[in-house]
């Protein structure tokens, strides 16, 4: 089938897409934005989070006809803003896997909520894992990209 | 996976004319467990008609003070409604400790419904399962069955019903609509699932040229009143060991005036404990009774090597949050 | 002279030149990571690229007799199906010598796959699917239907351990190590507790999953893979497939997580390498989860007495340590669980053993703090057990204990400062505060308990080949093989250039993982800072000499070295440590075995005290750590924020490990059912407290710069600081990791 949906901004089409792929194949594979990236394809870990139609959703679970028409935002289509900023100040990034789809989920969390008690903050990142940076930091980075 | 036919509904009736047809066909709600289950080779349909384009994501408040939830409402929408909150507060919490938010911004209402246990066997291909195999044995019966049953079992079968939502839907008597292109039927939610038996492959009361179309809920002032404690090996994003969905409220004098009770995570399907609350109406609010209560229900668990904790657990969580529920009506 | 390292968050601080080292600057990769444009190995483009996918066995032990691929072929897409029948012959694994050449060491198991009949595991890839798709590859990968002959096969850990086998051991690390007559002195202690203790297997799940692309020109092998050994693996892989090892590239610049897991070649990057060469066109197989539980080992299981007694006054007079680990019967380490036993205590009479069982399991790997993680659990509990039984402060009785030299060895330490640590831990952290009765502390429904308990982890340094090339126009290139998994080690070495060449940070370029440059060393065992620190300070030393000589000629002595280049018309000068010729080969060797050497001169460590405060649900027994406190001796410091963040990520480790993480194999089959991240349960952001981590910033005077490495040493004695802290708690002693709420109830 052929797929058309917005992503990052952009109106995009993906010809003889089958509907057993995944969102998150047909934006590794067929459309060149391996930023998401893919590491349970079971969405226990989050690496794949990207929003959907503005809400943040595990790409591995989409099957690709049900993104037909939608909106889909990757870590690549992200201003480079405060969230990444304050990631890199606050020493939130290790070896970087898991770091595209936790962007994403901070940078929902932000958007709903400007001030995120530290409780709510780890709960709502509760399905990204991280195995290197001891989440700490990710806290911290939470925090400063509210200053910010 | 294997390869499949993919149709997109734009219409109810349009889809269960086709469903009636290809009795091979699976409907694709939020898709958080189907797809999961598709790649795993668990779940090979032969076609999947999408239905999330549906008409049937609205939430409606009922003039007898009661819900009527769409079968498409997204769980995020759902724990976030504040009619749920305010009027079913345990419904919300229930959903919001079910699953991250990246799977609740997906999942739909009906989806989660019908997802399916997570007992390991049943996701190996290479162990036996007579839910996924009928006939082929069950190998977490003398395996790792931590999470597995000790209500509703059977020789054939100890899975554990995954679902939190369900189990405070089963607490509040909600009834799912369900349609065909026979015609439209009410399934209490407590019925709705069925117990494995000898054939553990069949979960529900669902035929296959059926669709939830809704998720009613009556008015229930108690419900108001309401605690979803899910006890599980970390802090957050488990399943459950034990969960206890709990609506409780007191007479002038004192007494348990209304109850409601329903377990997760230790039986087949959610719980309702009737036993439980039998024993509860009229009683004093004091642990004893709570115990008393708690230990009836839970008579009847057949425990396993690996899940038999669940019985002492299920029972101290039952009396924990009927505890907590009893502070919070004596503080306000 | 403690250094607090709560989170230093100034955006980029401006680096003067000649003060880069001991400054919290911002990782180098980090823009790339954040924004999603580094490139992992799986996400490499070729064209023409094929996509292959593993077929696993489904028995732990026998003969496949026969394998039927015909389905698979059949699916549209599908390019190749390789099994033991038709797929390329290739040499089998070398049995190697570690010292001379780790190339053979790296092989995760010895089985010559798809090159044999045999199965040695239940996951063992016994066929791969190549297709233009991996989506295709997928399909038809269960397509392939296998019947086997079965054997009795060995998976039992608890029905097999009294086949166990006393462990020789190696050059580093002995199997048995006696001191006087312990058995001896235990039966006469006047205070003594007799204990074992049993932790289960565990596995690294990195979040990125192991994927190979491998692309063949000709004879000339290029493989992007996900390793922290990549001169080890492009060796080993020449090796297998018969061609020089100059015709083989290993490229790895970003690695996401490893933790030991990726320092072994295991099946995965062997049968890409395999695949390309049958098909002709590049091939990359990007494991799924799964699979990578079946196909790369984790950590042994174990099984450990501990006996320990002593005089009233805590004095130990007798240690004893006897564990039993498994290994695979086709590879497998021998798990170095007594390793904080022989160091840490300075007991008069000691006996700590190694045992071995050979399973017919996925052999097992190192996994951070290999030997230590699971040792530092049981000698740690043990030291808290025994200091109840003598009614005695479990701090005190360490430090009671703290001996004057090793006491295995009698080497002189080059640095302790576990005294210091244990001091400066207990004030911050608010030990005095602790009623040392169990079940005394209490907050609501939450028992409230505290733990501590020593942190271990031994130095070890390797060597590294390393190029440096200072430019006229300021600039420098630090060139090395070293590995980036998410350490900050491009970051690391390029602050320790820039002050060694008194040039600006920013101007310091740096390159590494990749085979083609100087051979650096395997990024394990908290080396590869020193390591690569040793070899960079000499080349820029021998630069500096390069440069002082050429300012005097050009009378520009003082200035900036890049006038001094200029000066001289000279575009940039070179200077290296090691070659890759036959000769610079055999003088690294040499250079390995002096360090070597020098170093086993001393009794040499990370040392640090772990502090927690655990809640346990007095209802259902759920644990939750609600503070922490690691109080390091990691020598001297090079980068704040990122060596921070290695601690803390390792106590999380620690945690993971005492709390919920296990490897499930079925004692029936052996089959791996915590197969995915929904059956072993990482630790995540809610299971998480706040976690102080400090230093006490000592260089260590034996090191380059006083480093220590500290990617590891995090990791030990968490477990037992959470087991001391539960046992406060509630009373109850957990001998049996993890701490699952069934076990406090």
């Amino acid at each position: 089938m052929r797929l058309n949906c917005t992503v990052n901004g952009e109106a995009r089409q993906a010809d003889d897409v089958w509907a057993g792929e995944s969102l998150l194949y047909v934006l590794r594979e067929r459309l060149g934005l391996p930023g998401s990236k893919n590491a349970c394809e079971q969405g226990e870990c989050g690496s794949c989070t990207v929003y959907m139609d503005g809400t943040p959703v595990c790409a591995c679970l989409v099957a690709a006809g049900q993104a037909e028409g939608r909106d889909v935002v990757t870590v690549e289509g992200i201003a480079d803003g405060p969230v990444q900023q304050a990631f890199l100040a606050a020493g939130a990034v290790q070896c970087g896997f898991c770091t595209p789809g936790l962007v994403v989920a901070v940078h929902d969390l932000l958007a709903r909520d400007s001030a995120p008690t530290d409780p709510e903050i780890r709960e709502a990142l509760a399905g990204n894992l991280c195995r290197c940076t001891g989440y700490e930091k990710i806290l911290d980075a939470v925090r400063l990209a509210v200053q910010r | 996976m294997k390869t499949f036919n993919y149709l997109r509904a734009t219409d109810v009736d349009v889809a269960l004319q086709r469903i009636a047809v290809e009795p091979g066909a699976r409907f694709l709600g939020g898709g958080t467990n189907l797809v999961d289950l598709m790649r795993e080779g668990i779940e090979a349909p032969e076609t999947l008609i999408d239905i999330t384009r549906l008409p049937l994501d609205g939430i409606e408040e009922l003039p007898d003070g009661g819900l009527r939830i769409g079968a498409l409402v997204r769980n995020s929408d759902l724990a976030a409604h504040p009619v749920v909150r305010g009027r079913y507060p345990f419904l919300s919490q229930a959903i919001l400790l079910g699953a991250t938010g990246q799977i609740r911004n997906m999942a739909t209402v009906g989806g989660n419904l019908l997802q399916r246990t997570r007992c390991l066997y049943f996701y190996d291909e290479a162990s036996a399962c007579n839910k996924r195999e009928p006939g082929a044995g069950c190998a977490a019966r003398e395996g790792f069955n931590r999470g597995n049953a000790v209500l509703g079992t059977s020789d054939a079968c100890v899975a554990t019903h995954p679902s939190d939502m369900a189990v405070a839907l089963a607490a509040i008597d909600a009834v799912v609509e369900v349609r065909s292109s026979r015609g439209t039927r009410h399934i209490p939610l407590t019925e709705f699932h069925l117990l494995p038996g000898t054939t553990p492959h069949l979960e529900s009361q669902l035929e296959s040229d059926e669709l939830i179309t809704a998720v009613e809920l009556p008015p229930l002032p108690v419900a108001a009143h309401s605690y979803y404690r899910k006890v599980r090996d970390r802090a957050s994003y488990a399943f459950a060991l034990v969960s206890v969905a709990a609506a409780l409220d007191f007479g002038a004098d004192g007494r348990i005036a209304d109850v409601r009770l329903a377990l997760g995570g230790v039986a087949t399907k959610p719980w309702r404990a009737r036993t439980a609350e039998q024993l509860l109406l009229g009683a004093a609010a004091s642990e004893d009774s709570f115990a008393t209560a708690a230990a009836a229900e839970l008579a009847a668990a057949v425990p396993l090597p690996g899940n038999a904790f669940k019985i002492d657990l299920a029972c101290r969580t039952v009396v924990a949050v009927l505890r907590r529920l009893t502070t919070e009506r004596s503080g306000s | 002279m403690t250094t607090h390292a709560k989170t230093p968050v100034d955006p980029a601080p401006s680096v003067p030149v000649g003060g880069a080292v001991g400054r919290p600057v911002d990782r180098r990769d980090g823009h790339a990571k954040v924004t999603g444009a580094a490139r992992f190995s799986a996400e490499h483009h070729y064209p023409d690229l094929t996509y292959a996918t593993m077929v696993h066995a489904t028995i732990a032990r026998g003969t496949i007799t026969a394998i039927d691929t015909a389905a698979a072929v059949a699916v549209p897409g599908v390019v190749a199906v390789l099994t033991h029948l038709n797929a390329p012959r290739i040499r089998p694994v070398r049995k190697g010598n570690i010292v001379r050449d780790l190339g053979p060491s790296v092989s995760g198991t010895e089985v010559n796959y798809l090159n044999t009949d045999q199965v040695f595991w239940d996951g063992q890839p016994i066929a791969v699917v190549v297709a233009q798709t991996s989506v295709a590859a997928n399909e038809a990968a269960p397509l392939v239907t296998v019947t086997y002959r079965e054997q009795q096969a060995r998976v039992d850990f608890a029905a097999e351990q009294h086949n166990a086998t006393p462990a020789k051991g190696d050059l580093t690390f002995a199997g048995t190590k006696k001191k006087g007559d312990a058995e001896a002195a235990l039966a006469t202690a006047q205070v003594s507790v007799d204990l074992r203790y049993t932790t289960p297997g565990l596995q690294h799940n990195t979040i990125e999953p192991h994927a190979t692309i491998a692309v063949w020109s000709g004879d000339h092998l290029t493989v992007h893979d996900t390793t922290q050994s990549t001169d080890a693996s492009h060796k080993y892989l020449a090796w297998r497939f018969g061609v020089p090892a100059a015709q083989v590239r290993v490229r790895a610049e970003f690695v996401g997580g490893a933790f030991g897991g990726k320092f072994a070649v295991w099946p995965g990057t062997v049968i890409a390498a395999m695949a390309a060469k049958a098909v002709g066109r590049p091939v990359r197989l990007a494991l799924s989860r799964k699979a990578v539980s079946r196909a790369a080992g984790g950590r042994t299981a174990s099984t450990n007495r501990i006996a320990l007694g002593a005089t009233r006054d805590g004095r130990l007079t007798a240690l004893i340590q006897d564990s039993i680990t498994h290994v695979g019967s086709v590879g497998g380490l021998l798990e170095a669980t007594s390793s904080p036993a022989r160091h840490l205590y300075g007991a008069k009479n000691m006996l700590t053993r190694q045992n071995l069982v050979e399973m017919d399991l996925l052999p097992n790997t190192w996994l951070r703090a290999p030997g230590e993680a699971i040792g530092s659990f049981v000698l740690e509990s043990a030291m808290d057990e025994l200091a109840y039984e003598l009614a005695m402060d479990p701090i005190d009785l360490r430090m009671r204990n703290e001996p004057a030299t090793d006491p295995t060895s009698g080497k002189k330490f080059s640095q302790r400062m576990l005294r210091e640590a244990f001091e400066a831990g207990a004030e911050r952290f608010g030990w005095a505060d602790r009623n040392p009765s169990p079940r005394s502390m209490r907050d609501g429904e939450w028992l409230v308990g505290m733990g501590a308990a020593t942190a271990y982890h031994p130095v070890l340094r390797l060597v590294a080949d390393v190029k440096v090339r200072l430019s006229n126009d300021g600039t420098a290139l630090v060139q090395c093989g070293f590995h980036e998994m998410g350490m900050a080690a491009a970051t690391v070495q390029a602050q320790i250039a820039a002050d060694a060449l008194g040039i600006a940070y920013e101007k310091v370029r740096v390159e590494y993982g990749d085979s083609d440059l100087p051979p650096g060393p395997m990024a394990g065992n908290s080396n590869q800072t020193a390591t690569v620190a040793t070899s960079v300070l000499a080349a820029c030393a021998e630069l500096t000499r390069k440069v002082t000589a050429l300012a005097r000629k050009t009378g520009t002595t003082g200035q900036e070295p890049a006038a001094t280049l200029r000066a001289a018309h000279t575009p940039f000068l070179e200077a290296s440590v090691g070659s890759t010729s036959r000769l610079g080969s055999l003088r690294s060797q040499g250079r390995f075995l002096a360090t070597f050497l020098k170093d086993q001169r001393w009794s040499k460590a990370a040392r640090g005290a772990q502090f927690c405060e655990v809640r346990v649900n007095a209802d259902t027994g759920e644990l939750r750590i609600s503070r922490w406190l690691g109080m390091f001796d990691v020598g001297h410091i090079i980068n704040p924020k990122t060596a921070a963040s290695q601690l803390r990520g390792s106590i999380v480790m620690g945690i993971g490990m005492a709390m919920s993480e296990q490897t499930l194999v079925d004692p029936r089959n052996g089959r791996t059912m915590s197969a995915g991240l929904d059956s072993y349960y990482l630790p995540v952001h809610a299971d998480i407290p706040p976690i102080d981590v400090a230093w006490l910033n000592e260089p260590d005077k034996s090191m380059p710069l006083g480093i220590i490495g500290l990617g590891e040493v995090g990791m030990t004695g968490v477990a037992a600081a959470i087991a001391n802290a539960v046992y406060h708690a509630t009373g109850r002693r957990i001998r049996d990791l993890p701490i699952s709420l069934d076990k406090t109830l």
